[in-house]
């Protein structure tokens, strides 16, 4: 089990919260050779279309999601005002370092593999994962997949390559779940998106090791917008991790990722997220699956780090007898505010759809969790099943409960819970007279409170998330 | 950042039949009352003027019909002089007030030993002459959270009369005080008004009756104010049966003060689209606030439902229990709020919105909220959509009762948790029997 004791040892910069936020404190020198410059117009998008060689249909593509992204407000009259203080104006939207996608560990430059040091995965994980893509910036520097899953005939590459090897795969289904229009920020993603993966698992393939990318920001106020598109033909099976640490910058910066699942015929997708940005980026992220006839995808998405998260992974439930979950677990420190939650939309008979969400609020942390249920008319059997909990752990903390739920039609079962406790004073008590500090207490409680949902992740995830809420809680008390 | 302006809605769009000369010659009526009241009434009339209609990105109008909200074609109701039609509800009662077309038609006064003690439950009218203070403090006296605030500076502006109702500290006023509000002809609006005003541990229990005298599209925009001073209790409780062509908006506003205890019921029957607001504020320690509501909705009706509880001081309670039994093609629209403020610690607050669908073509969206800024609290909520029980169904079935007859036992059975939390065992009663008439009509 990996131990990161050079972050445990380092000193504590948030005095008010006690949070540790230098382990995301590295940044290395790199030499940019294609850079678009900061703000955004129609020359950055050609400039990136060009640098990355596309094809005609995605530069235009590509423009047409600008004009959308200019024409669309800001969705204030809903969500925090605090979008306001993005300036898409001193934004690098794209940035690439030039280097090819690599397929070797020894090829991989040193630099990168520091930051993967500090990442605290051993050698030995690394190599027994399934396939590490690794995001630096914009492009993916690493990418690795197992040979037993490219037997097997599964795709797995970056979204420029898969667009230019595979356009009769992948453009069928690009853009199709999360249209451009959808909100400001899919458009944003739209326009600008480079790098994140595309991957394309044939019929009856069950991908027996988890694929894995990591994805980091590593320059001044540069925005991260990756694509990925993931497609599970009929009867296959896919579990897909993705995990993010970011820098420490001085000001803010974006991330606006879209994230597009098919699950064909009975097909079997499990997305997980652990999301750890540092404290000043703004992560607004779309992802959606569409789930065919019999069909399953999950969602299972931890949301730690961040300024403003804004994510509602969704499950567009087509098919009959499909099945959409997600599993959120969301934590929120000073000045963060976790806006996360569900959105399922039914559109079959008997599809059943499952939202867990555990927010934790921390100090003047704000957790929201906002939920849309949709149930049509004339389906027959459809049934959700929402339950969300929140923690308050300080005095000034707070939280948020948005759901709206849809339901036409007398064939249904819906059902939303929300409940807002704080931590047991008695558990407290009972555990310090023990032996425990009021944190160890604090942070084992904590953990109680989401462990049911942490179990669900890979152990790998489990522990690093254990780690992070350990760091989370370290000085949240008194 | 804004896309292109959208065209300027004509004048008519936002005033419907409540132009300026409309409102000047209901300004011109009310001249026999105080220069404060009209001053009151003409900023009322400005905030109408200049607020917007709502709009689809209004978070508060969230899945309601807008295009209902149509106030085109009403006038405000002229004085009627023939008798009230409605049935009363078989309750006992401490005072009958009964209203039509806004105007006091009739009543039935208190007891010389309640006079005595000095309970009050008279008009607005009267009011604005003898208890000016009172009403200064307490009428419209609260914000308006819920998105109607247009409608409510329209309540304001044309109130014609109003019940008002006053029990002074640690008198108990016994049985129901009844309220009466009938409207009558097409196109008629009706501004009815019920302002409660509980003083410290006295104890009030008012019923209000919404009815039509004849089945035509009218419009009502009411309010009540329900004010319970330290250690008071409220029982109220609002029978809505307007006409079924009726647009009705209603604002509720509730202060609990400290050790107090309201418990509001409203029964919606009536109208085409009826939007209710409901403020609870919970301003001191120990308040209590029940909010219950039964709907049923039939036809391709529009019950739109509108809760915010407060909770602004620590160790306060409320309870919310709204059930709607959806039939036919008929949408309802719960939203409802739980604000716990920094300082309330000891909250407790319970939110639940129950739908029992009984069509294929009804439509339930519930919008169960909570915003918190207080950790120890207990705050929960629960909304379900669902159809009957299938074994409580298969159950009847098999004793060989009709569907309909089956379906009216569920029905009963789905509002007897939130008819059996009232006191009074005669206006329970009564409820129950003004539901089955509105089912069997």
């Amino acid at each position: 089990m990996p131990e990161i004791t050079d972050t445990m040892a380092t000193t504590i910069e948030n005095p008010v919260s006690g949070i540790d936020q230098s382990s995301g404190n590295f940044k290395y020198d790199m030499t940019y050779d294609f850079d678009a410059g900061t703000g955004l117009n129609e020359r950055t998008v050609d400039y990136i279309s060009s640098v990355k060689k596309e094809a005609p249909w995605i530069r235009d593509f590509r423009q047409s999601a600008l004009k959308q992204f200019f024409a669309k407000p800001l969705p204030t009259h809903w969500a925090s005002k605090d979008l306001e203080n993005i300036n898409f104006d001193k934004i690098r939207y794209y940035l690439s370092q030039g280097l090819k996608p690599k397929r070797t560990w020894a090829e991989v430059p040193e630099d990168i593999k520091r930051t993967f040091e500090r990442l605290g995965i051993p050698e030995q994980e690394r190599k027994f994962l399934a396939g590490v893509e690794a995001q630096f910036d914009s492009e993916a520097a690493y990418s690795n997949i197992k040979e037993a899953v490219s037997k097997q005939g599964v795709i797995f590459m970056n979204s420029t390559e898969g667009l230019r090897e595979h356009p009769e795969i992948f453009r069928k289904f690009f853009g199709k779940v999360i249209p451009t229009g959808d909100n400001k920020f899919s458009a944003l993603n739209s326009a600008v998106f480079s790098g994140g993966s595309f991957i394309y698992v044939p019929p009856g393939v069950k991908v027996s090791h988890p694929l894995q990318a990591y994805f980091r920001i590593n320059a001044e106020n540069f925005g991260q917008f990756e694509r990925t598109l993931i497609i599970c033909d009929e009867g296959s099976e896919l579990t897909y991790m993705e995990g993010c640490t970011a820098p420490k910058f001085s000001t803010a910066t974006l991330h606006s990722a879209v994230v597009e699942l098919v699950a064909l015929k009975g097909a079997k997708i499990q997305y997980i997220t652990v999301q750890n940005w540092s404290s000043n980026v703004f992560n607004l992220v779309t992802k959606r699956g569409l789930a065919h006839e019999e069909a399953e995808i999950k969602w299972i998405d931890c949301n730690i780090g961040s300024r403003l998260t804004m994510k509602y992974p969704g499950v567009v439930l087509k098919g009959r007898k499909s099945r959409g979950e997600v599993i959120s677990i969301a934590l929120a420190n000073d000045g963060q505010h976790q806006d996360t939650g569900a959105k399922m939309i039914h559109a079959a008979d008997e599809t059943t759809s499952t939202v867990v969400s555990k927010s934790i609020s921390v100090g003047q942390g704000r957790a929201t969790y906002r939920g849309v249920v949709h149930i049509p008319r004339h389906l027959k059997g459809c049934k959700n099943n929402t339950e969300c909990d929140a923690l308050l752990i300080s005095t000034n903390s707070r939280t948020d409960t948005y759901p709206a739920i849809t339901v036409r039609g007398d064939r249904h079962a819906v059902q939303h819970e929300a409940s807002v406790s704080k931590v047991s004073a008695e558990q407290i008590f009972y555990m310090q007279q023990r032996g425990l500090t009021e944190g160890q207490a604090m942070s084992l409680s904590v953990n109680g409170f989401i462990n049911d949902l942490a179990r669900q992740f890979p152990m790998e995830y489990s522990v690093e998330l254990k780690r992070l809420i350990d760091l989370e809680m370290e000085g949240s008390v008194g | 950042m804004a896309g292109a302006a959208p065209a300027k809605p004509a004048a008519a769009d936002i005033l419907g039949g409540f132009t300026p000369e409309v409102f000047a010659r209901h300004l011109a009526s009310q001249a026999a009352h105080p220069a404060w009241w009209l001053e009151r009434k003409r900023s009322a009339y400005a905030r109408f003027e200049s607020l917007p209609m709502p709009s689809r990105t209004d978070e508060g109008w969230r899945f309601s019909n807008i295009a209902g909200i149509n106030l085109g074609g009403f006038l405000p109701a002229q004085g009627d002089a023939t008798p009230p039609a409605a049935a009363a509800l078989a309750i006992p009662t401490a005072a009958t007030l009964t209203f039509r077309n806004g105007r006091l038609a009739g009543s039935a006064p208190l007891s010389a030993s309640l006079t005595a003690k000095g309970v009050i439950a008279s008009t607005l009218s009267d009011a604005l002459a003898r208890h000016p203070d009172l009403l200064r403090e307490h009428f419209m006296a609260q914000p308006q959270k819920l998105g109607s605030a247009k409608f409510a500076a329209l309540h304001e502006a044309f109130i014609e009369d109003g019940a008002f109702i006053h029990v002074p500290r640690g008198v108990e006023a016994g049985s129901p005080i009844v309220v009466v509000h009938e409207v009558s002809g097409a196109g008629a609006a009706v501004f009815p008004h019920t302002l409660v005003i509980a003083e410290e541990n006295s104890r009030v229990a008012v019923v209000d009756h919404f009815v039509s005298a004849d089945t035509s599209r009218q419009f009502a925009c009411g309010a009540n104010d329900l004010y319970a001073g330290h250690g008071a209790r409220i029982a109220y409780a609002a029978a809505q049966a307007w006409s079924q062509e009726a647009l009705s908006l209603q604002f509720n506003s509730t202060v609990v003060r400290r050790d107090a205890r309201v418990q509001s019921l409203n029964v919606h029957l009536g109208g085409r689209q009826a939007r209710h607001e409901s403020l609870s504020q919970l301003q001191a320690p120990g308040g209590f606030s029940e909010m219950l509501a039964i709907t049923i909705a039939t036809g391709a009706r529009e019950y739109d439902q509108r809760t915010l509880q407060i909770h602004q001081a620590p160790n306060t309670k409320s309870d919310l229990l709204y059930k709607n039994a959806l039939l036919d093609q008929s949408r309802t629209i719960f939203s409802g709020l739980i604000i716990v403020d920094p300082d309330a610690q000891k909250t407790d607050a319970y939110q639940s919105n129950r739908n029992l669908m009984l069509s294929d073509d009804a439509e339930s969206n519930s919008l169960p909220g909570l915003e918190i800024q207080a950790n120890d609290v207990r705050c929960t909520h629960g909304a379900t959509s669902s159809r009957i029980d299938p074994e409580q169904e298969f159950y009847l079935k098999s004793r060989g009762i009709p569907p309909k007859a089956a379906n009216e036992l569920l029905i009963f059975g789905f509002f007897e948790e939130v008819l059996n939390r009232l006191e009074s065992e005669e206006l329970h009663a009564a409820l129950r029997s003004l539901i089955r008439a509105h089912i069997h009509r």
